[in-house]
C-alpha cells in the first residue's frame, strides 16, 4: 500500500508527519511513500533527504491520493473531499472539542485514527504523541520564560555581586509539567512545583523540583489516568497556595488541562496583580481556555505591572524537527501495530484497545466515542486494597472503652466502699501509684530499655523494707525466713543499681 | 517528730525519689542521673527503716540484719561486675526471682507472726484480721508465681533447658483451674486461716509460675522478662498492703505498672497479643509445618563481602541474638569504625524485640562503644533501607522476614520486621539454614539480592577486617 504526506496547511505550522528517519521505518514495513514536495521544509527535512530515503516525491494530489494518509492537523473542510475513497488518515483529530470535524470526516467512506486519542496504557505509550508532545511544549516553555526574563535562572556569585537564582513555580507535574521541571532545574533555577495528585511528588524530586502540597485535602486520581475537576474546598485551598506563591516566584508555568473540557483557571488577575515587575507566565493551557487569567492564545501580554503573560499554543512546533522526529516515530509505532505481516498491508484490530480506541470514523461509520478503557496509572480498587493485612486492628470504639473504663471504676468503687478506713487509704496511693507508673515511662527510649528494667528491678527489692520490719522479732523461724528475705533482696537492690550503672556508662555519643 | 513519722516522711521523699528515677531512665541524657535517684531513695528507705526497726528489737537482731544486708551487697554487686553483657538477660530474671521469693517469704512471716498465734498477736486489730490473711494469701500468691516463672525464665535464657514452649493438653483449663482454686483457697483462708491452706496456695502459685513461662517460646522472651519485672513489683505492692507500709505500696505499683506498660509495647512491637503472653501462651497454636520451596541460596565469601562493604555508601547493620550468642559486637563494633574511617554512611536498625531482652542490643552495641546515635530504631530506619547499598543481617532471622508481610498465611504475619530485603545487596549471617525462633523459614535467604555467610559471626565479622 501506499503512504501520502501532505504539506500541513494550518497557519503556523512547523511539523511535518513524517522525516527522512521515519520514512526508512516506513518502508522497511513494506509500505511506498509519497512525500508532497515541500512537506518537511519548515522543519529542516529538504526534499532531497526524503528521497535518498528512499521516498517518492510528488504533488498534493500524489499524497493525498495514497491508501494511508499522515498528517499532523486534521484536514481543514476543503481538504477532507481530497481524499480518496476507502482511505485511511492517521492525524491529531481532538474529538471531543471537534464534533463538527468528526462529522464532516464521517460522511466520507474513509477510516479515520485519532493520534491525540492514544490510551494511557504501558503498552500504547510508544504512539502517545500528546506525551510526545508535551515533552516538547514543557522544554520550550521554560525556554521562552527564560528569553523573555531578563535575568539569569542559575545563581552566581561575580566579580559584579551577587545574583539569586530565579524561583519558578510549574502547575501541573503531568509530562510536560515534569519535562518544564527538569529543563529549568538543569538552568539552575529554584523549581517548585504542584500538582492535584501527591503520589508526583516523588517524579517532581527526582528532576530537582521541589513538591509543592495543597494544604490537607482528599486524594483523587481518575481512573483514567488524568486529573478531574476538584471539589470547591479543594479548589479553595489550591487557591490560596497559588496566591501565596505568586508573590514569592519570578516564573510559573502552567500545564493543567482536563481532557474535553475547558481547562482550570489557576492563576487569577490579583494573583498576577501581585508578581514582580519583570516576571514571566507561560500558560500552556491558552488554546483551551487559559489557567492564568488575561492570558491570550498565540500572544505574549504584559500586564500594567510589567508581567509578561505568554500563550504560545505551538510550543512543540517552536521545536519543528524534534517535534517532527518525534510525532514521526509515535505514527511508525502504529503502523506497526497495524501491520503485523510487515507486507505494507494495514489491517484494523477492533478487538485491540488501543486501535479501537483510536478509530474515530470506520469506514464512514462514527465509532466515536470508543467504550472507556480503564489503565494502570491509577491502581484500580481491587489491587489498592490486597489481602486484608492482618496487623492493624481499629481501635476500639469509644463506647466500648468507656464500658471498661466504667465497670473499673464501679468494681473499685465497691471495693473500696466497704473496705475499713485503713485500707482505703493504701488503695488511694496505690492507685496514684499505678497511674504514675504508667505515664512516667511513657516515652521511654527503645535503647534504654533494658537499663530502665534493670533500674525497676533494682527498685522492686524495696521488698527488703518488708523484711526488714519482721526480723528480730521473738519467733525464731520469722528471723530466720526474714534473714532470708533481706540477703535476696538486698542481692537485688545493690546487684540492680550496679550493673545499671556500668551499663549507662557504656553508651556513648559519636564526638 | 517520732522516729514514726521521721520514717514516714522519709518514705514519701523516697518514693519520689523512684518516680524521678523512673523518668530519668527514659532518656540517654538524664539515665544516670536516674539511675543516681534511684540509689538515693534506696538509701533514704533503707536507712529509715533500719533505724526504726532497730529502736524495737534486740541486738541479735541487728546484727543479723546487717549481717543479711553485707552477704546480700556483696553478692549482688560481685556478680553485676562479672556478668557479661550477652548474659544480662538471664542475670535480670534470676533477679526477679529474689524479689518473688522475698515477697513469699514475707507474707508467711505475715502469717506466722499474726494469725498463727492469733491470741498473743497485737499487731493487728481483731476486725481487720480478715483483711490480713486476704492479704498474705495474695502476697504469697503472687510472690510464687513470680519467683517460679523467673527461675524457668533464666534457665530458658541460660540454655539451661529447650526454650520450645511446652504445650500441655487443656494448658488453658490448667491455668484457670489454678486461678479458681487460688480463689477458693483465699476465701477458706480468711475464713479459717491455717498453714495447710497457705501451704496449698503455695504450691499451687509455684505450679502455675513454672507453667505459665513454660508454655512461652524463646522468641517471645523479651516481654516475658518484662511481664516479670512487672509481676515482681506487684508482688512487693502485695507485701506494702500486708504491711500498712505506703513505700512499698507505691515502688511496687510503679514498677508493676510501668512493666505491664513496657510488655505492652513489645507486645505491639512483634502484633502479639498482650492478653496471650501474660495468660502463658493462650490461644499459642504452634508453628506449622511447611515444605514450600523457596528456591536456592546464594553464598558469598567474606572476601567478598568485604568488596561489597568498600564500594558500598551506606550500611546498614541489623543484629539480632545470634550477634549476642557469637559475642560479635566488639568485631561489628570494629568494623563500623573502620567503614566510618572510609566515609561509607554506617547505621544499626534495631529491631524491638532482638534478642533476648528488650533493648538488649543496644546494651551490647553500647558495651563495644558504637556511638547511641548511629544506633537507630526499626521506624527511624524502615523508610532509608530502599536506598541503603548493603545491609549485614548479623544473627537475625525473623525479624527481618519478610514473610511477615508478604504472606498472610505465615505464623508471624503481620508483625513489623526490618525490610532488608528492599536494599541493593543483603549480606545474611547465619550458622545454618535452620529456623529462627518463630520456626519459620525465611524467604529473605532465597531472594536475588540476599547472600549467605555462613559460620560463627564473629570469626566471620574478622575475617571481613581483615580483607578490608
Amino acid at each position: 500500500m501506499r503512504i501520502g504526506v501532505p504539506r500541513e496547511t494550518r497557519a503556523r505550522e512547523t511539523r511535518v508527519a513524517a522525516t527522512p528517519t521515519t520514512v526508512a521505518k516506513l518502508l522497511a514495513l513494506g509500505y511506498d511513500v509519497v512525500i508532497e514536495t515541500g512537506a518537511g521544509v519548515s522543519a529542516s527535512f529538504p526534499d532531497e533527504d526524503y528521497a535518498s530515503a528512499g521516498a517518492t516525491i510528488g504533488t498534493a494530489d500524489d499524497a493525498w491520493q495514497a491508501d494511508v494518509v499522515l498528517r499532523v492537523n486534521a484536514p481543514s473542510p476543503d481538504e477532507i473531499p481530497r481524499l480518496r475513497d476507502g482511505a485511511t488518515l492517521v492525524s491529531l483529530v481532538s474529538p471531543a472539542l471537534n464534533p463538527e470535524l468528526v462529522e464532516a470526516l464521517a460522511a466520507r467512506p474513509i477510516t479515520v485514527l485519532a493520534m491525540d486519542a492514544v490510551p494511557r496504557i504501558s503498552r500504547a505509550q510508544s504512539l502517545d504523541v500528546l506525551s510526545s508532545m508535551a515533552n516538547i511544549a514543557g522544554y520550550r516553555a521554560v525556554i521562552e520564560a527564560a528569553h523573555t526574563f531578563g535575568r539569569f535562572f542559575t545563581g552566581q556569585v561575580t566579580a559584579a555581586g551577587k545574583v539569586p537564582p530565579a524561583k519558578v513555580l510549574v502547575a501541573g507535574a503531568g509530562v510536560a509539567g515534569l519535562a518544564a521541571i527538569g529543563a529549568a532545574s538543569s538552568l539552575g533555577a529554584i523549581v517548585r512545583a504542584t500538582d492535584v495528585r501527591p503520589e508526583v511528588a516523588e517524579q517532581v524530586a527526582s528532576l530537582g523540583g521541589e513538591y509543592v502540597a495543597v494544604p490537607a485535602g482528599e486524594v483523587e486520581v481518575s481512573s483514567d489516568g488524568y486529573a478531574r475537576e476538584m471539589s470547591e474546598d479543594f479548589n479553595r485551598r489550591a487557591a490560596q497556595m497559588y496566591a501565596e506563591q505568586a508573590q514569592d516566584v519570578d516564573i510559573i508555568v502552567t500545564t493543567a488541562l482536563i481532557p474535553g473540557r475547558p481547562a482550570p483557571r489557576l492563576i487569577t488577575e490579583e494573583m498576577v496583580a501581585s508578581m514582580r515587575s519583570g516576571s514571566v507566565i507561560v500558560d500552556m493551557a491558552a488554546a483551551q481556555g487559559g489557567n492564568v487569567a488575561g492570558s491570550v492564545p498565540d500572544e505574549i501580554v504584559v500586564t500594567g505591572n510589567g508581567v509578561s503573560i505568554i500563550g504560545y499554543t505551538d510550543l512543540p512546533g517552536r521545536l519543528p524537527a524534534q517535534a517532527s522526529q518525534l510525532y514521526g516515530q509515535n505514527v511508525v509505532s502504529l503502523l506497526t501495530l497495524m501491520t503485523p505481516e510487515k507486507d505494507g498491508r494495514l489491517v484494523l484490530d477492533f478487538d485491540d484497545v488501543v486501535q479501537r480506541a483510536m478509530t474515530v470514523v470506520r469506514a464512514g461509520e462514527k465509532t466515536w466515542p470508543p467504550p472507556p478503557v480503564q489503565v494502570s496509572a491509577a491502581p484500580t480498587p481491587v489491587v489498592a486494597a490486597p489481602a486484608e493485612p492482618v496487623p492493624h486492628k481499629a481501635p476500639p470504639p469509644p463506647s466500648r472503652r468507656f464500658a471498661v473504663v466504667g465497670i473499673g471504676a464501679a468494681l473499685l468503687f465497691l471495693i473500696t466502699a466497704f473496705s475499713p478506713n485503713e485500707l482505703i487509704q493504701h488503695f488511694t496511693v496505690f492507685a496514684l501509684a499505678v497511674v504514675v507508673g504508667f505515664y512516667v515511662i511513657g516515652h521511654v527510649h527503645h535503647a534504654l530499655h533494658t537499663p530502665l528494667m534493670s533500674v525497676t528491678n533494682a527498685i522492686s527489692g524495696i521488698i527488703v523494707v518488708g523484711a526488714l520490719l519482721q526480723i528480730g522479732h521473738d519467733e525464731p523461724l520469722v528471723t530466720a525466713l526474714a534473714f532470708v528475705a533481706i540477703l535476696l533482696a538486698s542481692i537485688n537492690v545493690f546487684g540492680g543499681f550496679a550493673v545499671t550503672r556500668r551499663m549507662l556508662g557504656m553508651f556513648t555519643r559519636t564526638h | 517528730m517520732t522516729a514514726t513519722t521521721a520514717a514516714s516522711a522519709a518514705y514519701i521523699v523516697a518514693g519520689l525519689l523512684f518516680i524521678l528515677s523512673l523518668a530519668g531512665l527514659s532518656r540517654h541524657e538524664s539515665a544516670k542521673s536516674g539511675n543516681g535517684f534511684g540509689i538515693a531513695g534506696m538509701a533514704l528507705a533503707l536507712a529509715a527503716t533500719v533505724v526504726l526497726a532497730s529502736l524495737s528489737i534486740s541486738a541479735v537482731g541487728s546484727g543479723l540484719l546487717i549481717v543479711a544486708v553485707v552477704i546480700g551487697a556483696a553478692i549482688g554487686l560481685w556478680r553485676a561486675r562479672r556478668v557479661e553483657m550477652t548474659g544480662m538477660p538471664e542475670l535480670i530474671a534470676i533477679l526477679h526471682s529474689f524479689v518473688g521469693l522475698a515477697a513469699v517469704l514475707v507474707g508467711w512471716n505475715g502469717y506466722l507472726s499474726v494469725e498463727a498465734n492469733a491470741a498473743e498477736q497485737t499487731e493487728v486489730a481483731g476486725n481487720l484480721l480478715g483483711i490480713h490473711s486476704a492479704e498474705v494469701v495474695i502476697g504469697v500468691f503472687i510472690g510464687a508465681v513470680t519467683f517460679t516463672g523467673s527461675i524457668v525464665a533464666f534457665l530458658k535464657l541460660s540454655g539451661r533447658i529447650k526454650s520450645n514452649p511446652l504445650m500441655l493438653p487443656a494448658h488453658n483449663a490448667l491455668n484457670l483451674g489454678a486461678l479458681v482454686a487460688f480463689a477458693v483457697l483465699t476465701v477458706v483462708f480468711v475464713v479459717e486461716p491455717n498453714l495447710l491452706v497457705l501451704a496449698a496456695v503455695t504450691l499451687i502459685a509455684l505450679a502455675l509460675g513454672w507453667h505459665l513461662v513454660a508454655s512461652i517460646g524463646g522468641g517471645d522472651m523479651p516481654v516475658v522478662v518484662s511481664m516479670l519485672n512487672s509481676y515482681s513489683g506487684w508482688a512487693a505492692a502485695a507485701s506494702g498492703f500486708l504491711l500498712g507500709n505506703d513505700l512499698l505500696i507505691i515502688t511496687g505499683a510503679l514498677v508493676g505498672s510501668s512493666g505491664a506498660y513496657l510488655s505492652y509495647i513489645m507486645c505491639k512491637a512483634m502484633n502479639r497479643s498482650f492478653i496471650s503472653v501474660i495468660a502463658g501462651g493462650f490461644g499459642n497454636e504452634g508453628s506449622v509445618a511447611d515444605d514450600r520451596d523457596y528456591g536456592e541460596h546464594t553464598e558469598i565469601s567474606a572476601e567478598d563481602t568485604a568488596d561489597l562493604l568498600r564500594e558500598a555508601s551506606s550500611v546498614v547493620i541489623t543484629p539480632g541474638y545470634g550477634m549476642a550468642v557469637a559475642q560479635a559486637q566488639g568485631a561489628v563494633a570494629e568494623l563500623t569504625r573502620k567503614l566510618r574511617a572510609k566515609d561509607i554512611d554506617v547505621r544499626f536498625g534495631i529491631h524491638p524485640v532482638a534478642g533476648r531482652l528488650p533493648g538488649h542490643m543496644n546494651v551490647l552495641l553500647a558495651e563495644a562503644k558504637v556511638p547511641y546515635d548511629i544506633v537507630l530504631e526499626m521506624d527511624e530506619i524502615n523508610d532509608d533501607l530502599a536506598d541503603t547499598d548493603v545491609v549485614l543481617v548479623i544473627g537475625a532471622n525473623d525479624t527481618v522476614n519478610p514473610a511477615a508481610t508478604e504472606d498472610p498465611s505465615s505464623p508471624i504475619a503481620g508483625m513489623p520486621v526490618l525490610k532488608v530485603w528492599e536494599a541493593e545487596h543483603v549480606v545474611v549471617f547465619k550458622r545454618s539454614m535452620s529456623t529462627g525462633y518463630a520456626g519459620v523459614q525465611n524467604p529473605l535467604f532465597f531472594r536475588d539480592n540476599s547472600r549467605m555467610l555462613f559460620g560463627d559471626a564473629r570469626e566471620r565479622v574478622e575475617d571481613i577486617l581483615r580483607a578490608l
